[in-house]
């Protein structure tokens, strides 16, 4: 019955499968689900379709024992191989396609982290299906909302592809969490190696601190910190005060002030926590992607006329009175940052 | 080594500074009289491509912009020569592009013309979707290294640092390769008038995209866009006290 399902597809790829089966790729580390991707996950199963989830490198054993009870898991594909435990887009994308072709699925997940934007795309073409990039909504099985133009615009889009690969903006769905189910787990045997690119070393960034990504408060500085000592002195303290995670702008990024991947903005990380402190940051179009859809917005400029206040909405065509202001900040500080950045930190503390 | 004939893909966005607008009828970003230029990222793929040069020589045989767009893309290929690159190749189409397309005829290309590195940017600003380099490198069966910060060149093979969650990783690979670019792997330089005057006799080719006999239809058909939902409130505090004071009414500190 199932081979004959599957051949029946093979032979007319073009036409929407009768049956609806959703994959989700699980990226973890350190033994650990990526958060991102259990948002994904989330996503994944809000289609009610049956959730596979596939789980790989030489700790997936393990992981898929941690799978098994996650809330709307019916089955987890298990690939126990080393080979993929860099993520190295040739040989997960090879894994994906093979999955995915023989599981005949209709819809395949994976967060937009960076393994998610590497390797997914590969395997959509290889699949000759369009993509859905960072999804922040699913309307139906075929419709989807994504933000463009650095999140100032919103597009909602139905795919005419047998086969929708997905990416998941993580800030848009709540993480998937244990339940009570009991999924199965199939080990499966992966494709060779492709060996086109050699993974050499990395050099990440440990802390102590939440991770940006999921932290639920984001202290962020900017150019006006002016220096690293700076962002050190006054920016990390708010964050320790806080217990939260540090963020920067591109200007601070670019100065030396923080590491690159604490960037927030349209080409950094995508951050929406229930409390977003800027910090020196003037607000650009880049910056607001970024962050403009966390809960809470306190920005602290000497600048009174920085667009993190607020930026004008002139909507074209229409005359716009000066009223209708599009705020970005909840609430706005006009001070020195050197001043009331300390005074918060130290009336937070006591 | 083998000698580079490097291919660069430059898309024309609206310009970055600018902030765009839905039309009215909910179709689609207004571009009508809005200023285009080159996509960032795509600027910063071809200044990779001169410095490639500058370090390899004669290793390098030939830079070659193309764009896939409307014949006003001509523009931005003005400036990826006027940058350094030796000629340019225009894909004419009113078609909207999605990323596979732009794959599929990028593919073309790569085995017309015989190149066997193409840096692309990570992505474009416009549609955010970054996938048209991973895509060109799963359809041509090459390897990718995407969001470079650093490229190297050592013992005949590439050698990238790229951008990934929470640091930095280098992944080695040989050509033929797909290398995307991230922000800080270079700085693109200025175009000089000289530079300009003399993009104007390297040569753009031009085909339409419909005489190369691949399906760009779309796949995604899009419904509508919006503006983003607006932020409501917001107002300044006068001090340090009234700011705390606020964000314990709202429940965003204890």
């Amino acid at each position: 019955m199932i081979t004959a399902r599957y051949v029946s597809v093979l032979c007319k790829p073009k036409t929407a499968s009768r049956f609806a089966a959703t994959l989700a790729f699980l990226e973890h580390q350190h033994s650990l689900f990526n958060p991102a991707s259990l948002s994904a996950l989330t996503a994944a199963c809000s289609l009610k379709h049956p959730v596979t989830v596939l789980v790989t490198g030489s700790q997936a054993g393990n992981i898929a024992k941690q799978a098994v009870n996650l809330e709307g898991v019916a089955k987890i594909l298990c690939v126990e191989d080393s080979q993929y435990d860099k993520g190295l887009p040739e040989n997960l994308a090879n894994l994906l396609v093979q999955v995915i072709k023989t599981g005949n699925f209709s819809h395949v997940f994976s967060a937009h982290s960076a393994t998610g934007k590497n390797v997914m795309p590969r395997v959509s073409a290889l699949l000759d299906v369009q993509q859905l990039s960072d999804i922040t909504a699913i309307l139906d099985d075929n419709t989807f909302t994504r933000p463009i133009y650095a999140g100032n615009a919103i597009l909602t889009t139905q795919s005419q592809d047998p086969i929708k690969v997905i990416t998941v903006r993580a800030t848009s769905f709540t993480a998937a969490k244990p339940g009570d189910s009991q999924a199965s787990v199939e080990h499966i045997q992966s494709p060779q190696s492709s060996q086109q690119s050699e993974w050499i070393s990395e050099n990440l960034a440990f802390t102590e601190r939440p991770d940006l990504g999921s932290a639920s408060r984001v202290v962020s500085g900017g150019r006006a910190v002016k220096t690293k000592d700076n962002f050190d002195k006054v920016i990390v303290p708010l964050a320790d005060a806080l217990g939260a995670a540090i963020g920067a702008s591109r200007a601070a990024v670019d100065a030396g002030y923080a590491d690159n991947s604490l960037q927030v903005g349209q080409t950094g990380k995508i951050v929406a926590p229930e409390l977003y402190i800027a910090v020196g940051i003037s607000g650009a179009i880049q910056h607001l992607a970024g962050m403009k859809d966390s809960k809470t917005i306190v920005a602290i400029n000497k600048d009174a006329d920085a667009p993190i206040f607020q930026i004008s909405l002139p909507i074209p065509y229409i005359h716009v009175a000066c009223t209708d202001l599009e705020y970005v900040a909840d609430f706005g500080l006009v001070a020195d940052l050197f001043e009331a950045v300390p005074e918060l930190t130290e009336k937070l503390k006591s | 080594m083998s000698s580079l004939k490097i291919l660069i893909p430059v898309k024309r966005v609206i310009d970055h500074a600018i902030r765009p607008r839905v039309n009215r009828a909910q179709t689609a970003v207004e571009t009508a009289n809005v200023k285009m230029s080159m996509n960032p990222f795509c600027a910063i793929a071809m200044e990779e491509a001169v410095r490639l040069r500058e370090i390899l020589k004669e290793n390098v045989s030939e830079i070659i912009a193309v764009s896939a767009g409307p014949a006003k893309s001509a523009d931005i290929l003005r400036t990826a020569m006027g940058m350094g690159a030796d000629r340019s190749i225009l894909i004419e189409t009113d078609q909207e592009l999605e990323p596979l397309a732009v794959a599929k005829l990028l593919k073309k290309l790569v085995q017309d013309e015989g190149c066997n590195l193409v840096i692309l940017g990570k992505q474009a600003i416009d549609d955010d979707c970054s996938q048209t380099g991973q895509m060109l490198a799963g359809l041509l069966n090459w390897p990718q290294c995407t969001c470079a910060a650093k490229v190297e060149f050592k013992d005949d093979k590439f050698r990238v640092t790229r951008e990934i969650d929470g640091g930095q990783e280098i992944i080695a690979a040989n050509v033929p390769l797909i290398i995307t670019t991230d922000l800080r792997l270079n700085e693109p330089r200025l175009v000089s008038l000289p530079n300009i005057m003399k993009a104007k006799k390297k040569p753009i080719k031009s085909i339409k995209a419909e005489d190369l006999g691949i399906d760009i239809y779309p796949r995604l058909k899009t419904i509508k866009v919006t503006e983003p939902p607006a932020r409501k409130g917001g107002a300044k505090v006068k001090n340090v006290d009234e700011l705390i004071s606020r964000l314990k009414e709202v429940g965003a500190i204890q």
